[in-house]
């Protein structure tokens, strides 16, 4: 069994309009020493058993569902795991 | 002049869609479920505004995969009029069928009022019978409005008059060259986020929408009777 | 897996366990005498929510016998998911206001949010679809960043939950005041519309006939929470969080749309939303009202968590879910219909004839109780009451006018207080105008949804203002009806019926008590003057924060038939050379006003008098004239007076007004007197008008300057350009949340 985890964040060049809120909230409590907050998505997978690779099957999944890649990047860890 | 009003699960602006056809333009229009997998005999395909699959992950991320969207995407391809409003413009974008894609608005806040929109090309299916240059009025609803696309993707817009509506004035929601409205290169799939469904009918405070639907009939028109 | 162990029958008992679960000593008594045995854990929380107060209205059900609920309209009144009035050509209206204050304050968005879901269910579960919804809220001064943060939150609860229902936000209020510091007040009203045949109640009828279970499947949230609601909150209470329920506003979208299909099918015979107390309250109440029982077997209850106990279950609020009564033998095409919209519909239960409510779970009865005894029989009590000191203390006081040096500046700080100040910022998150009927938006006198394919319409409201029910209750009751009738008139429509929200504290102080029993006594009397029935409604007690009670809040919700289409009226001004009248007697009454309250910072003396015959005389004058014609615009003078409702009918236009007024400039200005109208007329309908409304006074005319000038016989009183006064206006709520 596998477990993955897979990041959604907005790419580099797009305004985070989330993050910046989040930013300013964090200054006016004085936490200066923090420069940016980029917001993202985290999502859990669970594959039982897969016919393909993995990461194959993650990079698909993420490239046509998961992530809109006009706008967002993604990376994701897999993990493999004994059922209980 | 048929049209097709796509109805998702989540869809909630399908009827003020089907109402505006029917009640106020006049013309024949059907609900087709997301599951159909025919688009035959209609003429003009609308994807209304709402929260299709609760706009869960993205705003029409899930939609885009929905059995009719194959039909849509042929029916494009074969130069019929496909609009998009709101939920509908968030499908597109999603399914590849116009460039760029939906940000939250800047205020992080769902924004529902009446906003000026310039018509920035009146030389449009579904603009036509605007006025270059004109200011109208239609409500907005929405909390994923602020439409981006890269640089290079905007010369592109901008070169092929590929921008049909920009908010005059004040922009509600941080939208890249206060976009409001594009089409795809071709011209007959339009998506906007506001609502010209809902400005149909004085009694509800004004029918400044009512034209772009006059619009796609006076095209379809024309390019009819010179076929006949 | 092992479930948790359960605590045995004579351990509840010994060790008096059921406190726990707000059970007191004698009511244990009772349900041990009614079982004629101890009751296992899952039976004591079974009694434990539904004779809560929340469910059972013991402490209530006295008080609230004094409404008047019937009348030749009304076709269903209080009992059902939600009450039901004939507005002709076979149609109905149906609504219903309910509190979701405790869960709200704990975790706002989702308190809130989940509030709209539960009066929206109560309305479809009918066999309505919601046209509209409202709502009304109360927080602390808007200057604490936790109150801030409630207020936000909360309007972005209403908001996410609405908008993607797609069902529109049209009407609400919010008030600020101090008293809802701790304690915020979230009440959602949903309206809905039915056709006569397709009514349907929330009844298990039919021996042998299934249950079925359908939506959302359920897991362990909220557990307790109906009885959480009937709790004063501490503290403490944020450890309470679990409490909370989650809400899923699309799942609820394709609940709506698969129920208003199942509603057309004659296989149903019975539907009730599993709203607080869930799978206990949908089953038990269901079996009572129609003089039966179920059996329920929970093993094929749908669950999203695993190794879930009976009691668990049986108390979870999961949201988003319904409980069903089908005719034997039409279950698959209960399941065909539900898989269409991608729903579960599972028969989990059937229908017997032994009244007993009995569940079995993993082979075993767990529970088997007489469903009456929970649905009907929880113990009824009458609280002592008590007038409170304060009472005493300001009926003693003479009438006091604020002293008033510049009445533009006055005018200005008025309209930046929050409660009366633009609620751009509330209402433009809400998606008010989708389903396009919504004929009079948010921001006038009461909002007004078509009636599609007809020329009637529905106007709606929700008022209560609470410093005049802290002041005197009674009349203050009478104030919150009236309020609610005179808003609706002033849209052109005639007042139907109301629901109501009774917000209050403590019961078990008796000078609370005495609140709720004085505001009921005012209200019921309302009621019978403008023969309003009360149709449904609920109570929120309790809401009390550290022992400090909040006002006595119970909101009206009212709804009105706009006849035709041509009568919608709204509050701004249309045109330059309308004349502007004012209906209704000015008197130096400032107990309980904004003008008080901006001067003092405190409320005190006695609430504005209201004479119910003069109120009732002076709104069927302004409806008839409406009907015929004669109204340019109409506006209820409220709080801050003449010179608030003035400036609100020029905010949004392009005009200005000149008025002249007599008598004592700051009572003429600012008093908050009742049963007073500010109407506009065409110069053309002067003489036809002033013999229709015979006490209406011409005090100015509708200029075309931009200017708002109001002067008393020898000096100018007010003179300022509208945009400044509108910015002000405007600018109040967004600039107190930067």
């Amino acid at each position: 069994m596998f477990k993955v985890k897979v990041y959604v964040t907005l790419r580099e060049s797009v305004l985070d309009p989330q993050g910046v809120a989040v930013k300013n909230s964090l200054h006016s409590l004085n936490f200066s020493e923090i420069e940016d907050v980029r917001i993202g998505k985290y999502m859990e997978l669970t594959i039982e058993k897969s016919e393909r690779p993995v990461e194959e099957v993650v990079k698909e999944a993420c490239e046509k569902l998961l992530a809109n890649t006009v706008i967002e990047d993604y990376r994701f860890e897999i993990e493999e795991c004994v059922a209980l | 002049m048929r049209f097709a009003v796509i109805v998702f699960p989540g869809s909630n602006c399908d009827i003020d869609m089907f109402h505006a056809i029917k009640d106020e333009l006049g013309e024949e229009v059907e609900y087709v479920w997301h599951d159909q997998d025919s688009l035959e005999g209609f003429d003009a395909i609308l994807l209304p505004g709402g929260f299709s699959y609760g706009d869960y992950l993205r705003c029409g991320a899930i939609a885009r995969f929905s059995n009719v969207m194959k039909e849509i995407i042929k029916a494009a391809e074969a130069g019929k009029p496909v609009l998009g409003v709101c939920n509908g413009f968030q499908i597109l974008l999603e399914a590849g069928l116009l460039p760029g894609a939906m940000r939250r608005n800047e205020s992080l806040k769902f924004i529902c009022k009446p906003v000026e929109l310039k018509i920035e090309n009146n030389e449009t299916m579904f603009s036509g019978s605007y006025r270059q240059d004109e200011v109208i009025t239609v409500p907005i609803a929405h909390g994923e409005g602020n439409y981006y696309c890269d640089e290079e993707t905007l010369a592109r817009l901008e070169e092929n008059n590929q921008i049909v509506f920009t908010y005059n004035g004040e922009n509600p929601n941080g939208s890249i060259s206060n976009i409001a409205g594009i089409t795809n290169e071709k011209g007959n799939v339009l998506g906007m986020m506001p609502h010209p469904e809902r400005a149909v009918d004085s009694l509800l405070g004004g029918a400044d929408g009512l034209k772009l639907f006059q619009s796609i009939v006076r095209s379809w028109r024309e390019s009819n009777v010179v076929k006949a | 897996m092992s479930l948790k162990l359960e605590p045995t029958v004579e351990h509840i008992k010994n060790d008096k366990l059921y406190r726990e679960m707000g059970i007191s000593d004698e009511e244990f008594a009772m349900i041990e005498k009614v079982l004629g045995r101890l009751p296992n854990f899952t039976e004591t929380g079974l009694f434990s929510v539904m004779w809560s107060e929340h469910c059972s209205y013991k402490n209530s059900k006295p008080v609230l016998k004094k409404f008047p609920i019937s009348g030749p309209k009304v076709l269903q009144g209080p009992g059902e998911g939600a009450g039901i009035v004939d507005i002709g050509d076979g149609q109905a209206v149906v609504f219903k206001i309910e509190s979701h204050n405790h869960p709200s304050a704990i975790e706002p968005y989702q308190g809130a949010a989940t509030g709209v879901g539960g009066i929206i269910r109560d309305v479809f579960s009918m066999g309505a679809r919601p046209i509209a919804l409202l709502n009304s809220l109360r927080f602390g001064e808007l200057t604490s960043p936790r109150v801030k943060y409630l207020f936000e939150e909360v309007v972005a609860g209403i908001a996410g939950y609405g908008n993607c229902i797609g069902i529109p936000t049209v009407g609400g209020e919010v008030q600020f005041d101090a008293a809802y510091e701790g304690n915020p007040l979230v009440n959602a009203m949903c309206v809905g519309l039915i056709n006569h045949e397709d009514i349907k109640k929330g009844q298990a009828h039919g021996v042998g006939n299934t249950v079925m279970y359908v939506g959302a499947k359920t897991g362990r949230d909220g557990i307790h929470g109906a009885t959480f609601a009937s709790e004063e909150l501490t503290d403490q209470s944020d450890e309470n969080r679990p409490a909370v329920q989650v809400g899923d506003p699309f799942m609820e979208k394709l609940l709506l749309e698969a129920c208003l299909e199942l509603v057309k099918s004659d296989a149903l015979v019975g539907i009730q939303d599993m709203g607080a107390a869930g799978l206990t309250s949908s089953s038990a109440e269901m079996a009572s009202k129609a003089g039966s029982g179920i059996e329920m077997n929970l093993d094929l209850v749908p669950q999203r968590e695993t190794g879930m106990t009976a009691y668990e279950m049986m108390l979870s609020e999961s949201q988003e879910r319904m409980l069903i009564v089908v005719k034997k033998g039409r279950e698959q095409e209960i399941v065909d219909l539900f898989s269409k919209y991608d729903l579960e519909a599972v028969a989990v239960g059937v229908v017997t004839d032994d009244k007993m409510l009995r569940l079995i779970h993993r082979g075993e009865v767990v529970a088997n109780v007489p469903a009456d005894a929970l649905a009907e029989e929880a113990p009824v009590y009458h609280k002592p009451s008590a007038v409170p000191a304060y009472f005493e203390e300001f009926q003693a006081m003479e009438n006091d006018i604020p002293s008033v040096d510049d009445y533009k500046e006055t005018l200005l700080a008025l309209l930046q207080q929050p409660t009366i100040a633009s609620k751009e910022w509330v209402y433009q998150q809400y998606d008010h105008m989708v389903r396009t009927n919504t004929v009079v938006s948010p921001g006038s006198d009461a909002a007004v949804v078509r009636i599609r394919g007809t020329r009637k319409a529905l106007a709606m409201t929700t008022d209560c203002n609470s410093r005049y029910l802290y002041l005197d209750p009674e009349t203050g009751g009478k104030i919150a009806v009236a309020e609610a009738a005179r808003n609706i008139v002033c849209s052109g429509a005639k007042p139907l019926a109301i629901t109501d929200c009774l917000n209050f504290g403590n019961p078990e102080k008796p000078e609370i008590f005495w609140q709720f029993e004085k505001a009921v006594d005012g209200m019921s009397e309302a009621c019978r003057v403008f023969e309003t029935p009360v149709i449904g409604g609920n109570v929120s007690l309790y809401n009390e924060t550290n022992g400090t009670a909040v006002y006595p809040t119970p909101v009206v919700g009212m709804v009105g038939l706009v006849e035709d289409l041509d009568h919608v009226t709204t509050q701004t001004f249309k045109q330059a050379g309308d004349l502007i009248y004012l209906l209704g007697e000015t008197k130096d009454e400032f107990g309980g006003s904004e003008l008080q309250k901006l001067t003092y910072g405190r409320i005190f003396g006695k609430a504005p008098e209201l004479d119910l015959t003069v109120e009732h005389k002076h709104q069927q004058q302004v409806l008839q004239a409406i009907r015929q014609g004669l109204v340019d615009s109409a506006h209820d003078l409220a709080e801050g007076g003449l010179a608030v409702a003035v400036s609100e009918s020029l905010f949004r236009t392009e005009l200005g007004a000149e008025i002249k007024l007599e008598g004592n400039a700051v009572s003429a200005l600012f008093s908050e007197s009742q049963s007073r109208f500010l109407i506009s007329i065409k110069k053309e309908n002067k003489e036809q008008f002033e013999s229709l409304v015979d006490a209406a006074t011409l005090i100015g005319e509708v200029t075309d300057s931009a200017t708002l000038k109001i002067s008393s016989a020898n000096e100018t009183l007010i003179l300022s350009q509208v945009t400044e006064l509108e910015k002000a206006w405007r600018g109040a709520i967004p600039c107190l949340l930067k």
